[in-house]
């Protein structure tokens, strides 16, 4: 490791002031956060008029690349929807992926348990006729319970599915339009859910 | 006459006495020179009562890689302070912490340094307007590698943006003098030229987070569709047939996060879905029948 003091006060100046990457002045001593400590001891130095010198050090472009590596092997990854302000945008956009989801694991569950019920011993347990006496004579409120996520989730990913086809149309793309619509699908979302318990 | 004005009112506060020579020339340095601390505004005993505010602020020092990011909290006296979020960094850092790390320059909401979270939106921290009553919140760009604090590595989302070629190609440029526009072609990059590349808007869609490497994000997208707006740009094709893959455009899914928070009011959701129009039904006949992305 070199003193600075071998620089020139022009290139000391350049590299202190714009901290200047290996490529752009490849003779320059640099400044790098590891050699900061180990440098240190050229800083105070005599000549107590100057101005005070950025310690520096010399490191050659590779070193320079393993030195930025191994920093950016330590990095830690900020925080992001932990930390970010609940807004119709995104909560809107989680739904519709939540209530997607939802349904089609609901249906392909259902299917696959229909079509398998009869050969792993369940018998016509997954049958219409059998589910319907089943929901005859289930309380009002298992049913309500049972039927307001349901319709809730289809009602919703309905809804915001016919405004995502109205963004692609060109539609909407404002940020007003696009918190109007949100509005809009969450109000008949809600009717929906209503009138489809109801039935 | 005014200049003179001036400089008499602010003779009278100099401290040191003024010596004898031209007077008009050193009326002028007194004018102008700002370097007797003995003239600056300095806060002397302030009427007014100490109104106090706390500032939690994201650290994390790479020196100390094993030490957890943590929130510390400041306190300062909005009274002695600037109106900005930014005015209380520079506050901060000057006063009280100086290991306190975070990116600015212009402080007028032009460069894009000072890009950072400030209660749970991204925003440039020149443009925000201090919150008077409750605490304050400040961490870095979501979901980025910190360098250190509230410094993001923004690294990839310079690559990206290098990735979409943004400057002008064209096949026939003209033989002489400048390459002519019409007012109606120009306009139809309002509304994209303006973004200063602050990244708060990539940083605010979720897209973005979960598909960091591969997905170019709504401020490289909008840069792209500007490339492609521009009359005078005749790879229009190519830029698109580039973004022909699962991840790089159409992991957008018009979540609008990044026009919701783009602090130069900015609308990057709506030339990504032109992007996609464009892409799937051709794009238009003209450039005048392009549609205009500022309203």
């Amino acid at each position: 490791m070199q003193s600075t003091r071998s620089l020139t006060s022009t290139s000391r100046l350049l590299a202190q002031t714009f901290r200047l990457q290996p490529s752009a002045l490849p003779l320059v001593a640099r400044s790098s956060p590891a050699c900061y400590a180990s440098s240190r001891q050229f800083t105070n130095q005599s000549s107590s008029q100057k101005a005070p010198v950025a310690p520096v050090s010399k490191m050659s472009q590779a070193e320079n690349l393993d030195l930025l590596n191994k920093q950016r092997s330590l990095r830690p990854s900020s925080p992001h929807f932990t930390i970010y302000q609940p807004q119709l945008t995104w909560l809107g956009s989680i739904a519709n992926r939540v209530t997607g989801v939802g349904l089609s694991v609901g249906m392909y569950a259902y299917a696959i348990a229909y079509l398998a019920g009869p050969h792993i011993g369940l018998g016509e347990f997954f049958a219409s006729s059998h589910l319907v006496g089943l929901a005859a004579t289930a309380p009002f409120w298992l049913k309500v319970a049972l039927k307001a996520p349901l319709a809730a989730a289809f009602s919703y990913h309905t809804f915001n599915g016919i405004r995502h086809l109205l963004w692609d149309a060109g539609k909407c793309l404002t940020l007003k339009g696009a918190y109007t619509s949100g509005y809009i699908v969450i109000g008949a979302t809600a009717l929906s859910t209503i009138g489809l318990v109801l039935l | 006459m005014s200049l003179f004005s001036v400089s008499n009112t602010v003779r009278s506060a100099l401290s040191r006495p003024v010596a004898a020579g031209s007077s008009s020339s050193i009326m002028a340095r007194a004018a102008f020179s700002t370097s007797v601390p003995a003239r600056l505004a300095t806060p002397t005993s302030d009427p007014k009562p100490k109104k106090l505010k706390e500032f939690k602020i994201y650290r994390w020092n790479p020196d100390k890689p094993a030490e957890k990011p943590y929130l510390q909290s400041y306190t300062l006296d909005l009274n002695q302070c600037g109106p900005m979020v930014l005015d209380a960094l520079i506050k901060i850092k000057n006063e009280v912490d100086p290991t306190l790390t975070f990116r600015r320059s212009c402080r007028e909401g032009i460069c894009g340094s000072c890009a950072m979270n400030i209660d749970g939106v991204n925003t440039l921290a020149c443009l925000c307007r201090i919150e008077k009553e409750k605490e304050t919140k400040i961490y870095p760009l979501p979901h980025m590698y910190i360098v250190k604090d509230l410094v993001p590595d923004l690294t990839q989302f310079y690559k990206q943006y290098r990735s979409i070629e943004p400057y002008l190609k064209s096949a026939n440029p003209p033989k002489e003098g400048e390459h002519l526009q019409s007012p109606e072609e120009r306009r139809r990059l309002d509304g994209l030229y303006e973004c200063i590349l602050c990244a708060c808007c990539s940083t605010s869609c979720p897209s973005y987070w979960w598909n960091q490497d591969e997905y170019l994000g709504p401020a490289v997208l909008m840069q792209a569709y500007r490339w492609m707006a521009d009359s005078r740009d005749s790879f229009g094709a190519e830029r698109r047939e580039k973004l022909e893959n699962t991840f790089s455009l159409y992991r957008c899914h018009s979540i609008f996060n990044c026009s919701r928070t783009c602090p130069k009011g900015l609308n990057p959701a709506k030339a990504i879905a032109q992007i996609k129009k464009d892409m799937a039904f051709g794009p238009p006949k003209s450039d005048a029948a392009r549609p205009v992305v500022a309203e």
